[in-house]
């Protein structure tokens, strides 16, 4: 190998790609053990019957999957459901706020994009469980609801499915945000300055140029929000009752509580599935894969 | 009525910024709510209602059974995976951006995938890994898991780093005869530093705050964010707010020191 400098730029083809394959080892070592093959376990288990007591044992039971879609489809519908109208709602107020921030903050942007990130490293549940005092009936939310009107006096907020989907709206949305913020950033202001020339009124203008050129940041937010959303089960546990769980809670419960090893299994199994078939059309569909 | 109208005119100018700072809003209200509540005397087991203002849960922090135990352990586990994840990461992201070989796409897909994946599943399927190996769940196992998380996270932002790199300047190290090591340790690396930094900073967040996968692979111990959990069922100390405004306060101020670091070196740099 030289070292002569190359005068038009790319010294890094003339490397030896072996050294590129020794700095790869130890990090795809540690995913290919701890990521691939625990989902490799987590098929076996699904397909394995028998009792905790006596043991699991594989016998590629494929009656689990639809006893298990069966028992629990109602979970596996409001998982979508929430986590879909959460990733709806956290797009419509989240877009204005990632515009504000990349068009109109001016000097104070990346204050405000600190203040959109800081409370993601507060903890999680604390946050979460800071929305039942917010929500609660003696709150100040339900108190102006109930004045209004729009709340009965028997109504409440807190232990509904709207308190759930609020949650998950909330945890959930600096990663709708930060996406859009960051290819709002990134676009040539002169572009939207020219359909302006043209006599594009405001509107047209962002729904035809500026719009469009955010795009890839709206797809990678949508996701960024949808996944994590619809495996979720602390904002149904915390804010939720007990006929607005999600499947999570079911994975969650039957793993640790009810022990049933191949059902839970099943569900999580299910439930990667259900994500991963939409999301890689939904990718296919919006952009030619350059996310990230 | 004009001066209505007026305001009308403003508002229809402004409303993205209006809509923008109701969103600010909503996403600062529950951390406000945490950090009011942590100077909260509450009158019962909830710690849901305002009753009277006491710093006791500052000076008495670590008053409630368990809760710093745990703290320990999460700062324990978030350092020694945010090392290991910092480190391996690294290495990757310099193999990808940085030299063509085969499995390149394939390798890129495979760190993405855990992102794509949601946490119930990968804490799921870690736990069938660990029961067939039978391996005790605790620490070790709440770490390796930690660390495979963290990975992705580490290799998407140090990537995005070294492939915004203007490679000139390591080109002018090496037409000025440095040598491999010396341009790498002198150019290649203070560049670099700042996404390695961030890297580092999100894993330390992640692995402290992280529930879901922690919750599969405890066992019997308690992390900060399980010790939240159980005791989310039977009314959360106020303590715990002081704990969580702690981590708010020392996330701001670490971003905060960060921007002034790049403030002076822009600064620096201009002078000169």
């Amino acid at each position: 190998m030289t070292t002569a400098p190359v005068a038009n730029g790319d010294t890094r083809r003339r490397r030896l790609p072996s050294i590129a394959y020794l700095l790869l080892l130890p990090g795809m070592a540690w995913l290919g053990f701890f990521f691939i093959i625990p989902l490799v376990t987590l098929v076996q288990m699904s397909l394995q019957s028998g009792s905790f007591v006596e043991g699991y044992t594989f016998t590629a039971e494929f009656s689990n999957f639809p006893e298990a879609i069966g028992d629990y489809s109602a979970w596996f519908i409001r998982s979508f459901m929430y986590s879909g109208i959460a990733t709806v709602l956290a797009l419509i107020i989240g877009y204005p706020l990632a515009y504000t921030i990349a068009f109109r903050a001016g000097r104070f942007k990346y204050l405000l994009v600190t203040l959109v990130v800081a409370p993601f490293f507060a903890s999680f549940l604390v946050r979460t469980i800071a929305w039942t005092s917010i929500l609660s009936d003696t709150g100040i939310v339900v108190s102006v609801l109930r004045s209004v009107g729009i709340l009965g006096a028997q109504d409440h907020l807190l232990a509904t499915p709207l308190a759930v989907i609020c949650g998950l709206t909330y945890n959930f949305l600096p990663f709708m945000i930060l996406p859009i913020f960051l290819s709002l950033d990134r676009l040539d202001i002169s572009m939207v300055d020219a359909a302006e020339d043209l006599y594009a009124s405001a509107f047209s203008a962002f729904r035809k140029v500026t719009f469009p050129l955010s795009l890839p940041g709206v797809v990678a937010g949508t996701l960024l929000t949808f996944i994590p959303a619809a495996g979720d089960f602390i904002n149904a546990q915390l804010l939720g009752n007990s006929s607005s769980l999600m499947v999570g809670n079911v994975i969650d419960s039957q793993f640790l509580r009810v022990l049933d090893y191949p059902t839970a299994a099943a569900l999580s199994v299910t439930l990667m599935i259900l994500i991963i078939v939409p999301v890689s059309i939904y990718v296919r569909k919006t952009s030619s894969g350059e996310l990230v | 009525m004009r001066s209505l109208s007026r305001v009308q005119a403003y508002i229809g100018r402004h409303l993205v910024v209006v809509a923008g700072a109701l969103t600010l809003g909503f996403m600062m209200l529950p951390i406000t709510v945490v950090i009011a509540f942590s100077f909260n005397d509450p009158s019962g087991r909830y710690n849901f209602t305002w009753s009277q203002f006491t710093t006791d849960n500052w000076t008495n922090v670590c008053g409630v059974a368990g809760m710093c135990d745990g703290v320990m352990l999460s700062l324990k586990i978030a350092l020694l995976s945010t090392l290991v994840a910092t480190i391996l990461g690294t290495l990757m992201a310099f193999a990808l951006v940085r030299y063509q070989f085969k499995a390149k796409s394939t390798s890129n897909v495979l760190v993405l995938l855990p992102m794509t994946m949601p946490e119930v599943v990968l804490g799921a399927s870690l736990l069938t890994l660990f029961v067939n190996l039978k391996m005790q769940l605790g620490f070790t196992t709440i770490l390796l898991a930690h660390i495979m998380f963290c990975l992705s996270f580490v290799v998407v932002t140090v990537r995005a780093r070294l492939a915004g790199l203007d490679s000139r300047l390591e080109e002018a190290a090496a037409d000025l005869y440095a040598t491999k090591w010396r341009t790498f340790r002198r150019v290649t690396l203070p560049l670099v530093m700042p996404g390695i930094a961030a890297a580092a900073l999100l894993s330390f967040a992640l692995s402290f705050d992280d529930f879901i996968i922690t919750n599969f692979n405890s066992g019997s111990d308690v992390t900060f964010p399980v010790f939240v959990w159980g005791a989310a069922k039977r009314g959360v100390p106020p303590q715990v707010n002081v704990i969580a405004t702690i981590m708010f306060l020392v996330a701001i101020s670490s971003v905060a020191v960060g921007q002034y670091i790049a403030y002076q070196r822009r600064r620096s740099a201009a002078a000169r």
